[in-house]
């Protein structure tokens, strides 16, 4: 009893849940019009994929879908990269001011980063960077929280695999490339993940930075179409599911490192 | 393990090689023909793309990128492209903006230009129009479309409430209000839609009643002094005697609501020429007219906005010459029924109004009476952001948060407070 | 050692330094200049200010409209978030469930989604004639609201998304922190006689103080920056009703290209947050030794 209750429970919350997403892929192939109706409708009533063909044909989607991807990628690799080392440095060498240093840096992380906007693209432009891909991944390529992440994670990594193979000659890049880094994985994963769908996810940073529109990422291009296309519900809906499907994909693949790499992250933490 | 690392290594090798690439690219112009970047704003970025073909084909060696930008995102948009020396060479710029980019010293001075122009003449455009893109006694922009606000009806409404012409005044435009409002019975309905996100029903009636907006030559906000404020509190009677909804999204769309009668008045633009053509159903196309801006006395059509658009020469631009030439294309008459016919725009050219297709259109004539009677916004780079206080404190005025007196003592004081650093400059300009 | 432990580090903070912690102090500095549109064009019209931007601040009735709508979101979204996060974590952690697996990556997938999508559909979700949500409430016979366009119900509309956007990486954590409780402690419980309740009250919320805590912060902090669903959905409208403190700094910033007052906002916000994050700090400290004693 007790469990039909439950049960009962939780698989109304996630048709709540899921409610909304089914909405959007739904509407993405209704005929142009029909969703706004009332009652509205949950079901096309013919299948089309117009706006699918509208957005990727003569909105030129593709090509913000890979603006997207690209820097998505590079943000990734790049600060997965520099952030692992920087938490294993961190937690495992020793060296004068390291934890005032590291408390210094976690406490930066109260600051909101749209402080940092205005003076950041006077900057860029002055490095030259406005209007390039460059510019969206400078400010990604490392972040705080990544590195307090990895931090924690690598503490729980016991030194005497480090000192064993220190003993075995290898360099300290070869200690941080063989033995650290795929101790990381779970953790590294996850991080790519965050980053991953951080990066995709990203609105305001490219809004500003990027202005030629052939550099526009996915959300950028949306959010000009949402404000051009209020009327039309389903080609909007198209759009919504362009840019939310690939993350969706990527999560649901590694999902069970992503969610494992949280739990070990936050009770360290 | 070894694989991942590989892989870890090749993928960071491609956005390396990657950026590289796209920085060696840029800038480079392999076909040797000249490229002028031109930015225009939400559909006119979309339609304007059609009309390129056309200049590029008459100028082989000159070739067009259009690039589109989000109204919402515009000012934004060009104000950090200004910052980061990102600028196209040509764009097309509301001309409430001339001032503001003329002031940062973005704009190229195009006396010059239109002197010597065989396409360009100022004296075949509207006066008023022509008007808000000159500061000091230079032109800095050629009005492209122009633009301003008139009343959409429903005719067949307004006939029911008694009313066979549009209303000429605005004792008669309150008036049929009233009678409007009657005839609903205990239904839902409003006589007018004033949506308090759009500013210009606002200035226009302070205009109308004879308020300059500002005083001491753009120092400080006059919206408390008597003319804005009667005129103020007229408007605000539509939402106190329920003659308009307080609120904008009850209205999700206009076009819907106008045509199932749940307003039967809406103060807009010319773009909506063609949405209501398209969006109105059927039955209804023959029920809806445009007609002039009724006064506050019995001179007719009252004074609206000299709005629209202007295609500006930025100063930095490398291209001026070809860039003039796709302005200048653009304005041609011809050019400019073409993009009429496409977007809807009406054209600031007229000699284009003499052509059949617009002296045709029964819902332009309305816009060409109400064309030779605008007048601009003060041309202070601080308008855009009046705008907004404008909006704001109507809005608070219209769900009654503050009372008329209130809204506009502190609309006076953020315009103040917007113009202190103008007053300042002003002050050491006088001193120097 | 030392030499690699600087090798390792370089890569990552010098970034940070450049293009974070620069940026900010310069953001400092510019709070007390009356840096705008007229110095854009010609620096020699920007005035050192000391503090009156952030005296014009205090001054500024949107900016205590923006504070207000700023600490609703915080207070009722933040405990709210926190509060089905939780509850969702008891339920997918409950040992009569099954199908955990599929569970958790359903109450999951909202965090993944892209905001500015998400918040596309949901503004169609909360139309108030053709949206989904009326129509669910018209079964409890609850009349249409009008979601975005009512300045009442436009914040719980923003807090509404972002809980659902928000809960399922919460109840993650949540879920962590409960299964790092010793079974032993509910062992014991069990054999002092205890009911379900009273293990739940004696063992695993106090068990739970910690991961609380940590989870509070972040909430908070994250809550305290709201911006882009405002931005995407009501542009801050209306009436203010949404207008938050980092799109009031966004508009004064990017908009009208006010640096200077942009930029004494940010900094009024970094002082909220960074003595939120202290007394939820000494709160987690409190609670910490308590607990050891």
């Amino acid at each position: 009893m007790k469990k039909v209750l439950l049960h009962t429970v939780m698989v109304v919350i996630a048709i709540l849940t899921l409610l909304p997403g089914f909405w959007m892929i739904s509407a993405s192939l209704m005929p142009a019009g029909e969703a706004s109706a009332y009652p509205p409708p949950f079901v096309p009533s013919e299948i089309t994929f117009e706006h699918y063909d509208t957005l990727l044909t003569r909105l030129g989607l593709a090509r913000y879908f890979m603006n997207s991807l690209i820097l998505s990628v590079s943000i990734t690799v790049i600060s997965l990269f520099f952030n692992s080392m920087a938490g294993y440095a961190f937690a495992k060498y020793r060296f004068a001011g390291r934890d005032k240093l590291f408390r210094l840096l976690v406490a930066e992380m109260v600051i909101p980063a749209q402080v940092t906007t205005l003076p950041l693209f006077l900057m860029l432009n002055k490095l030259g960077l406005v209007n390039t891909y460059a510019g969206v991944i400078v400010t990604g390529m490392a972040t705080i929280y990544g590195i307090f992440l990895m931090r924690q994670f690598t503490l729980s990594i016991p030194d005497s695999l480090i000192e064993a193979a220190r003993m075995d000659g290898a360099s300290e890049f070869k200690i941080y490339w063989s033995v650290i880094l795929p101790l990381c994985r779970p953790i590294l994963v996850t991080l790519a993940i965050f980053t991953f769908v951080g990066a995709w996810s990203d609105f305001f940073w490219p809004l500003i930075v990027l202005t030629d529109d052939s550099m526009y990422t996915l959300p950028v291009a949306l959010a000009i179409l949402a404000g051009e296309h209020v009327q039309d519900t389903e080609l909007m809906m198209a759009g919504a599911v362009m840019t939310v499907l690939p993350v969706m994909l990527l999560f649901i693949a590694l999902q069970r490192y992503y969610i494992q790499g949280i739990m070990l992250g936050s009770v360290k933490g | 393990m070894r694989s991942l690392h590989a892989e870890i290594v090749r993928t960071l090798l491609v956005p390396v090689f990657f950026i590289a690439f796209v920085a060696a690219g840029c800038g480079s112009d392999r076909s040797g023909a000249v490229t002028v970047t031109f930015w225009a704003m939400g559909n006119e970025g979309e339609h304007v793309q059609r009309l390129v073909p056309g200049f590029e084909e008459r100028h082989p060696g000159i070739k067009v990128k259009v690039q589109q930008i989000p109204w919402t995102a515009a000012h934004e948009k060009l104000l950090t492209a200004f910052a980061g020396n990102s600028l196209p060479d040509a764009c097309q710029l509301g001309n409430t903006w001339v001032p503001e980019f003329t002031l940062l010293d973005a704009l190229e001075n195009l006396d010059r230009w239109t002197d010597e122009s065989a396409v360009v003449d100022p004296d075949d455009y509207f006066s008023g129009i022509w008007e808000t893109n000159v500061i000091g006694r230079s032109v800095y922009g050629i009005p492209w479309y122009v633009d301003t606000r008139l009343l959409y009806y429903r005719s067949d409404l307004l006939a029911e409430a008694g009313y066979t012409a549009p209303p000429r005044t605005w004792e008669e435009w309150h008036d049929v209000s009233v009678k409007l409002r009657e005839r609903s019975g205990g239904e839902e309905r409003y006589a007018m839609f004033l949506p308090t996100n759009e500013w210009v029903p606002f200035v226009v009636a302070g205009l109308q009643g004879g308020s300059t907006l500002l005083r001491d030559e753009g120092r400080y906000g006059d919206f408390s002094g008597s003319e804005f404020s009667s005129s103020f509190k007229f408007l605000m009677s539509f939402y106190r005697e329920k003659l308009a909804p307080v609120g904008i999204t009850r209205v999700t769309s206009i076009y819907q609501g106008m045509a199932e009668g749940y307003f039967a008045m809406y103060i807009t633009g010319p773009w909506n020429i063609g949405e209501f053509s398209r969006r109105f159903p059927k039955e209804l196309q023959d029920s809806w007219m445009t007609a002039p801006m009724p006064g506050p006395d019995t001179t007719y059509p009252g004074i609206s906005l000299a709005g629209g658009s202007s295609l500006v020469l930025f100063q930095h631009s490398e291209r001026k010459a070809e860039t003039w030439k796709f302005i200048e294309y653009l304005s041609e008459p011809q050019q400019q029924l073409a993009f009429y016919t496409i977007t809807g725009n009406l054209p600031a050219r007229l000699e284009a109004w003499k052509d059949t297709v617009l002296a045709k259109n029964r819902y332009v004539r309305a816009f060409y009476e109400q064309l030779n009677r605008v007048v601009p916004t003060p041309k202070i780079p601080e308008w855009e952001q009046i705008t907004m206080k404008i909006q704001q404190y109507a809005e608070a005025a219209s769900r009654e948060t503050m009372s008329v007196e209130e809204a506009l003592a502190a609309l006076d004081r953020d315009v103040d407070r917007i113009l202190e650093k103008r007053r300042w400059m002003m002050e050491r300009a006088d001193r120097d | 050692m030392r030499r690699a432990a600087i090798l390792f580090l370089i890569p990552a903070l010098l970034p940070i330094f450049l293009f974070f912690f620069i940026p900010a102090l310069a953001a400092f500095v510019l709070s007390f200049t009356d840096f705008d549109i007229y110095s854009l064009g010609d620096f020699r019209n920007a005035r050192f200010v000391g503090v009156k931007n952030y005296l014009q601040l205090f001054e500024d009735p949107l900016f205590w409209k923006a504070m207000g709508n700023t600490f609703y979101f915080v207070l009722v979204g933040g405990p709210l978030s926190v509060a089905v996060s939780l509850s969702m974590a008891l339920l997918v952690n409950s040992k009569l469930t099954r199908f955990k697996g599929l569970f958790r990556p359903v109450y999951f997938a909202p965090v993944v989604t892209t905001l500015v999508a998400v918040a596309v559909v949901w503004r169609y979700l909360y139309h108030p004639r053709f949206g989904l949500l009326n129509y669910g409430l018209s079964f409890l016979g609850i009349d249409p609201v009008d979601w975005l366009g009512d300045p009442v119900w436009a914040m719980p509309a923003i807090i509404l998304l972002s809980v659902w956007k928000g809960f399922g990486y919460n109840m993650i954590i949540f879920i962590a922190g409960l299964q790092s409780i010793p079974e032993e402690l509910y062992e014991a419980a069990r054999i002092d006689g205890a009911n379900a309740w009273q293990q739940f009250k004696g063992v695993t919320l106090p068990m739970l103080v910690p991961t609380a805590l940590f989870v509070g912060i972040i909430t908070m902090i994250n809550n305290f920056q709201l911006f882009a669903e405002p931005y995407v959905m009501t542009q801050g409208g209306p009436v203010n009703s949404t207008l938050s403190i980092v799109l009031l700094m966004y508009q004064q910033g990017f908009r009208w290209w006010n640096l200077g007052y942009s930029a004494a906002i940010a900094f009024v916000l970094f002082a909220i947050i960074l003595a939120g994050s202290l007394i939820q700090a000494g709160l987690q400290k409190r609670t910490g030794l308590s607990s050891r004693t």
